[in-house]
C-alpha cells in the first residue's frame, strides 16, 4: 500500500505537469460544459419534462470528462510508455506489476472524481443545475462504476493501439461516435430510438442514462438505474479480461 | 575465474521458427566487465533480454545470480540494474525526482545525490527528464540502473547512436562503475567499445557463439602475423630475399604478413637504405580487434546481416 502511494505520488505529478493532458482531460470537458450550456442553458426539453437543457448537459459532460479521465488518457499514456520502453523498463524493477496499474488507475480515478466535483460545482453555481441530494448515493455509485469500468478498457484498448501516433485517432474514433449517439453532445430527443437502442448496447449511453436518472428533477426513489449499470459492469469485466489477455509490456517494434 | 554470477549452457531461442540463438555456452565471474559483441540481428539481444528475465527460452540451463530468471523474484530483481537498448523516462519528471521514484522500489537503494553524481548529472539534477540530450537521457538510464545498488548490471548497447564525443563520455562513467566492484554485462557492435571497457569479449554470430577471450588475444590475435606495407617509386625494384617469399604486390604498393616482424622489417629498411629508396607510406599494423570481428562475423553468403 505505501508503495501504491509511492507511485500514485510522481504519476500525479506526471499528470499535472503535462499540459496536453490537463487540456484533454480538464479544459476539454469545462469548454464543452460552458459552451453548451450557455448557448442553450435556458431553453427547456418539452420531450424530457420540460427539463432546462443546461440539467441535461451536466450529467452528460460529467460522463464524458469521466471517460477522457479515463479510457482516453489510459489508452493514449499506457501506449506512450509502452512505445518509449517505459513499462519494459519497470518491468525490470521490483516494483509489481499489480502496483504500478494500481498508481495509473488510482490516478484516474481521482482525476474523475475532481471532475465530478468541478462540473457538479460549477452546473450549481453557474447554471443553477441543482446537485443531487435524495439520488446523490445513486450519482456516486454510477460514476465510481464507470470510471471503474471505463479505466478497465482503457487498458484492453491501450493493447490494441500499435503505436503512439496511432493512438489519438483510434481513441477518437471510438468515443466520438459513441458521444454523438448516445446523447452526450446532441440532446436525446433529437435522435432516433432506433439509433439510441444501438447506442445503448455499448457503455456510454447506460453510464449517460444511470447519472442522467440521478439528475433528472422528475426521477422518483434512490435513483440507481441498475440495469444500466449492469451493462456497463460487464462492458468493463470484458474490459478487463481482454486486458489480462492482450495487454503487453514492450514496444512493438521489438 | 571468481564466483560465477552468469552460467549459461546450451542456450536456445526461436522466433517463429527462426533460430535467433543457437546453443549459447558462457561463464561471467564477479566483478568482470564481460563484453558480448556482434552485429545487429546476431542474438545478442535476445540473450540479454533471457539473462535479465524479460523473455523464455526453447533450451538450455541459465542461472543468474543462483537463479533462473524465469522464475524472478522481486528479491532477484532487485540485484540487477538494466539499462534497456532503447528507453525514454517520462520527460514531467526531474531526473532527481525520477530517480526517487525508482529508489522507492528497491530495498536498499543508494543514495540518490551520489548516484546522480556518478552518472554525470549533478548539474542536470533538477531539469526535467524531457530537456536532456541523449547522452545525458542515457546517463539518467545508467543512474537508474545503478539507484537500486545492485550487484549486476546489464548494459544493453550502451552508446549506439552516439556521436564520438557522447560515446568516450559514456565510456568513463562504464569505467567509473568498474570501481564499484560491479558484475557488467554489456553488449555492443562497436569494437572499440569492447576493447576500451572488457576484460572478455565474447563474440556472436548468427546465434553462435564465434570467439571468446581477453581482446588482446582474441581469435588468435597475439598470434597473428604482422602486417607490414609500403608503396614502391616507379620501375621495377627487386625486393630484399628476407620478404620476398611473403610479399604481394597489387598497385605498386607491397604487403608482407610476417610472423617475425623484427625480422623483416630490418632487412627491408636496411634494404632500402643501401638503396637510397624511399618506402612511402610505410606502416606496420597487427590485426585489429575489428579485423578479427570482421573475419569472424563474415557472413559466408556474402549478404548484410541483419
Amino acid at each position: 500500500m505505501r508503495l501504491v502511494l509511492h507511485q500514485f505520488r510522481y504519476d500525479q505529478k506526471v499528470f499535472w505537469r503535462n499540459p496536453a493532458a490537463i487540456f484533454f482531460t480538464i479544459l476539454f470537458p469545462l469548454l464543452f460544459l460552458f459552451g453548451l450550456a450557455t448557448f442553450f442553458g435556458d431553453h427547456r426539453i418539452s420531450a424530457l419534462g420540460g427539463i432546462k437543457v443546461s440539467t441535461y448537459y451536466v450529467p452528460a459532460i460529467i460522463v464524458l470528462s469521466i471517460i477522457a479521465a479515463t479510457l482516453v488518457s489510459l489508452a493514449f499514456r499506457l501506449t506512450q510508455a509502452r512505445e518509449s520502453g517505459l513499462l519494459k523498463r519497470i518491468r525490470g524493477t521490483p516494483l509489481p506489476s499489480s502496483v504500478f496499474i494500481a498508481g495509473r488507475v488510482g490516478n484516474s480515478l481521482v482525476i474523475s472524481a475532481i471532475m465530478v466535483v468541478l462540473i457538479g460545482g460549477i452546473g450549481h453555481l453557474v447554471f443553477g443545475v441543482k446537485v443531487p441530494t435524495s439520488t446523490l448515493p445513486a450519482l456516486l455509485v454510477s460514476v465510481a462504476v464507470g470510471a471503474a469500468a471505463f479505466s478497465c478498457l482503457g487498458f484492453a484498448l491501450a493493447a490494441f493501439i500499435p503505436n503512439e501516433d496511432a493512438a489519438p485517432a483510434i481513441t477518437n474514433a471510438i468515443v466520438f461516435p459513441l458521444y454523438f449517439l448516445s446523447g452526450i453532445f446532441v440532446p436525446e430527443n433529437e435522435i432516433p430510438d432506433g439509433v439510441l437502442k444501438v447506442a445503448g448496447v455499448f457503455p456510454v449511453r447506460p453510464l449517460f442514462e444511470a447519472i442522467f436518472k440521478a439528475y433528472d428533477p422528475s426521477t422518483t426513489g434512490s435513483g440507481f438505474a441498475l440495469g444500466d449499470l449492469a451493462v456497463v459492469t460487464v462492458w468493463g469485466i470484458a474490459g478487463l479480461v481482454a486486458a489480462l489477455i492482450w495487454f503487453r509490456w514492450e514496444p512493438r517494434s521489438t | 575465474m571468481n564466483e560465477v554470477v552468469i552460467s549459461v549452457k546450451g542456450l536456445r531461442k526461436s522466433y517463429d521458427g527462426v533460430e535467433a540463438v543457437r546453443g549459447v555456452d558462457l561463464e561471467v565471474g564477479r566483478g568482470e566487465v564481460f563484453a558480448f559483441l556482434g552485429p545487429n540481428g546476431a542474438g545478442k539481444t535476445t540473450t540479454v533480454e533471457v539473462l535479465e528475465g524479460y523473455r523464455g527460452r526453447d533450451a538450455g540451463e541459465v542461472s543468474v545470480l543462483g537463479a533462473d530468471p524465469t522464475e524472478a523474484t522481486r528479491a532477484w530483481r532487485a540485484q540487477i540494474g538494466i539499462v534497456l537498448q532503447s528507453c525514454v523516462q517520462q520527460k514531467e519528471l526531474t531526473v532527481r525526482e525520477t530517480l526517487e521514484m525508482y529508489a522507492g522500489y528497491y530495498p536498499a537503494p543508494r543514495d540518490v545525490s551520489e548516484t546522480i553524481e556518478l552518472a554525470g548529472l549533478s548539474e542536470k539534477a533538477d531539469e526535467r527528464a524531457g530537456r536532456l540530450s541523449g547522452g545525458q537521457q542515457r546517463r539518467l538510464d545508467v543512474a537508474l540502473a545503478l539507484i537500486g545498488d545492485p550487484e549486476l548490471l546489464f548494459l544493453d548497447e550502451p552508446t549506439t547512436g552516439f556521436d564520438p564525443s557522447a560515446r568516450r563520455q559514456a565510456w568513463e562513467t562504464i569505467a567509473g562503475l568498474r570501481g564499484l566492484g560491479k558484475t557488467i554485462f554489456l553488449t555492443t557492435h562497436y569494437m572499440e567499445e569492447a576493447q576500451e571497457l572488457a576484460d572478455r569479449v565474447a563474440i556472436i554470430s548468427a546465434g553462435e557463439i564465434v570467439a571468446e577471450g581477453a581482446p588482446d588475444e582474441l581469435g588468435g590475435r597475439e598470434l597473428a602475423a604482422t602486417q607490414i606495407s609500403f608503396r614502391l617509386p616507379d620501375g621495377a625494384v627487386e625486393l630484399p630475399l628476407a620478404i620476398a617469399g611473403d610479399a604481394q604486390v597489387a598497385d605498386g604498393r607491397v604487403s608482407v604478413r610476417s610472423e617475425r616482424p623484427v625480422e623483416a622489417l630490418n632487412a627491408l629498411t636496411g634494404w632500402a637504405l643501401e638503396r637510397g629508396i624511399d618506402l612511402a607510406n610505410l606502416e606496420v599494423r597487427r590485426p585489429s580487434l575489428e579485423d578479427v570481428y570482421l573475419e569472424l562475423t563474415r557472413d559466408p553468403t556474402g549478404g548484410e546481416e541483419e
